[in-house]
């Protein structure tokens, strides 16, 4: 059995077998933050892909690339927007080796 | 509003999307499609064209030789002049490399019809029709262009090989005869076909980034962008095909089905002619080899807009592309999304 199966994505909503009424509030819910706001569709898109890159969700980055391409972005723009989630995430973890001096600091002369 | 949303439709069962069947999905909406009126004629004057693009739905390229003859050219001028049909929409392939094409642009406009051209901008190459900016402008022609993106590597994988430089080149041209130009009166409307198995984006915003990006990188200028969806027939079909994107796609499109879109669907003020003289209710069925319903007049010779206002128009899973998100027609999205 492979971890991921490609058609699960058309078939999420069976989540919703069991414990429907929370499934329903979620897919309200999930489908309220995409509408057009403050925020625009195309750059929601975008987020979404930044975030499934930095998730590391193959699903969400099938969809959100979709979405991103149906939203009238390009390849450059989605490749800036994962570059961006990247960059954060590289940074996220550079910093932290600020902890590891801090603590290298605090047994040494 | 577009009705797709990523990952999730929890109202939809995985299987089967794509067999769906367009006349009982109108039904379960109380819906049936017939036209209201006819106020264009759309001639599809042959397949002979000189590009080959992955996505049409014509099959259309240089070795195509079904052309439209003079004989069926007359009729269809018979049947503009008879009927005061207010829009002639000429197409093809490449309509300009019929030899009844400026007989035929020149006809309409005689006879009082606003004629649209669907034009590929890189047939203005071609021997003899260097002087097509000139023609349209003297015939106040309204020209639709495709051009799937503003970028070279988008425009190219879907229409080939050097076609987006060509195209920039005679969109200058149509430009310096006025074309797209504030004030000129010549209108210049551009189509943006998605380079691959997915939706068109909203016609507005990709608009403005049209409108951005060429004025901006390459100082051109048009009226507007119609967006238009890839239609699952001949080489965009085989195209889903071979990439394994069929099923998908046709679920795709089943699923962002809008009812909103039903009532501006082309076929409902619209009759198409095949290259022989034959009537179709649209290019798509015209490919398919989807007659009008067998009760009409099946040529142009027999036409009666009377008899077609109210028709029952054919139908196929195809039909599923017109109705998808804000809608696809030949002028582009049908709702405002």
């Amino acid at each position: 059995m492979a971890y991921y199966e490609e058609d699960d994505l058309n078939r999420f909503s069976d989540i919703g077998k069991y414990r429907p009424d929370l499934f329903e509030k979620f897919m309200a819910w999930y489908q309220a933050c995409q509408e057009d706001g403050a925020l625009s569709k195309r750059e929601k898109a975008l987020i979404g892909l930044a975030v499934a890159h930095v998730l590391q969700c193959p699903y969400c980055i099938d969809a959100f690339s979709q979405s991103c391409l149906e939203a009238g972005s390009n390849l450059e723009q989605m490749t800036e927007a994962i570059h961006m989630a990247s960059a954060l995430r590289g940074g996220a973890a550079l910093i932290h080796g600020l902890q590891a001096h801090n603590s290298v600091k605090k047994v040494s002369m | 509003m577009s009705t797709v949303l990523p990952v999730i439709q929890p109202a939809l069962k995985p299987q089967p999307q794509s067999h769906v069947d367009f006349d009982e999905k109108l039904a379960t909406h109380g819906m049936e499609l017939r036209a209201a009126t006819v106020d264009t004629l759309q001639v599809n004057v042959g397949k002979l064209c000189n590009q080959a693009c992955k996505h049409c739905h014509v099959d259309a390229s240089p070795a195509r030789t079904e052309i439209m003859t003079r004989e069926t050219a007359e009729a269809v001028i018979d049947a503009v002049r008879r009927f005061r049909i207010p829009t002639v929409d000429v197409t093809g392939g490449a309509p300009e490399l019929n030899p009844s094409f400026r007989y035929l642009v020149t006809e309409a406009r005689a006879a009082g019809a606003r004629v649209i051209v669907r034009h590929n901008l890189t047939v203005m190459f071609e021997v003899g029709q260097a002087d097509l900016p000139e023609f349209f402008r003297d015939h106040a022609v309204e020209v639709v262009s495709s051009l799937p993106y503003f970028l070279e590597e988008q425009t190219d994988a879907q229409r080939g090989h050097g076609v987006f430089r060509k195209s920039l080149i005679a969109l200058h041209r149509l430009n310096a005869v006025g074309y797209g130009q504030q004030g000129s009166g010549l209108a210049l409307n551009l189509v943006y076909n998605p380079v691959g198995a997915f939706l068109p984006p909203p016609q507005a915003a990709i608009e403005t980034d049209f409108n951005r990006e060429l004025s901006n990188r390459y100082d051109i200028v048009f009226n507007r962008l119609y967006t238009i969806t890839n239609m699952p027939i001949k080489r965009f079909l085989d195209y889903l095909r071979r990439s394994g994107n069929e099923e998908r796609y046709m679920r795709k499109l089943v699923e962002a089905f809008n009812p909103n879109t039903v009532d501006g669907l082309m076929c409902r003020n619209l009759v198409s002619v095949d290259w022989t003289g034959r009537l179709y209710d649209c290019d798509f069925n015209q490919m398919l080899e989807l007659g009008v319903a067998p009760e009409l007049p099946q040529t142009i010779a027999d036409f009666d807009p009377e008899r077609f206002a109210r028709r029952r128009v054919m139908t196929g899973s195809h039909c599923f592309g017109c109705t998808a998100g804000t809608g696809s027609s030949c002028g582009g999205a049908v709702t405002a999304g």
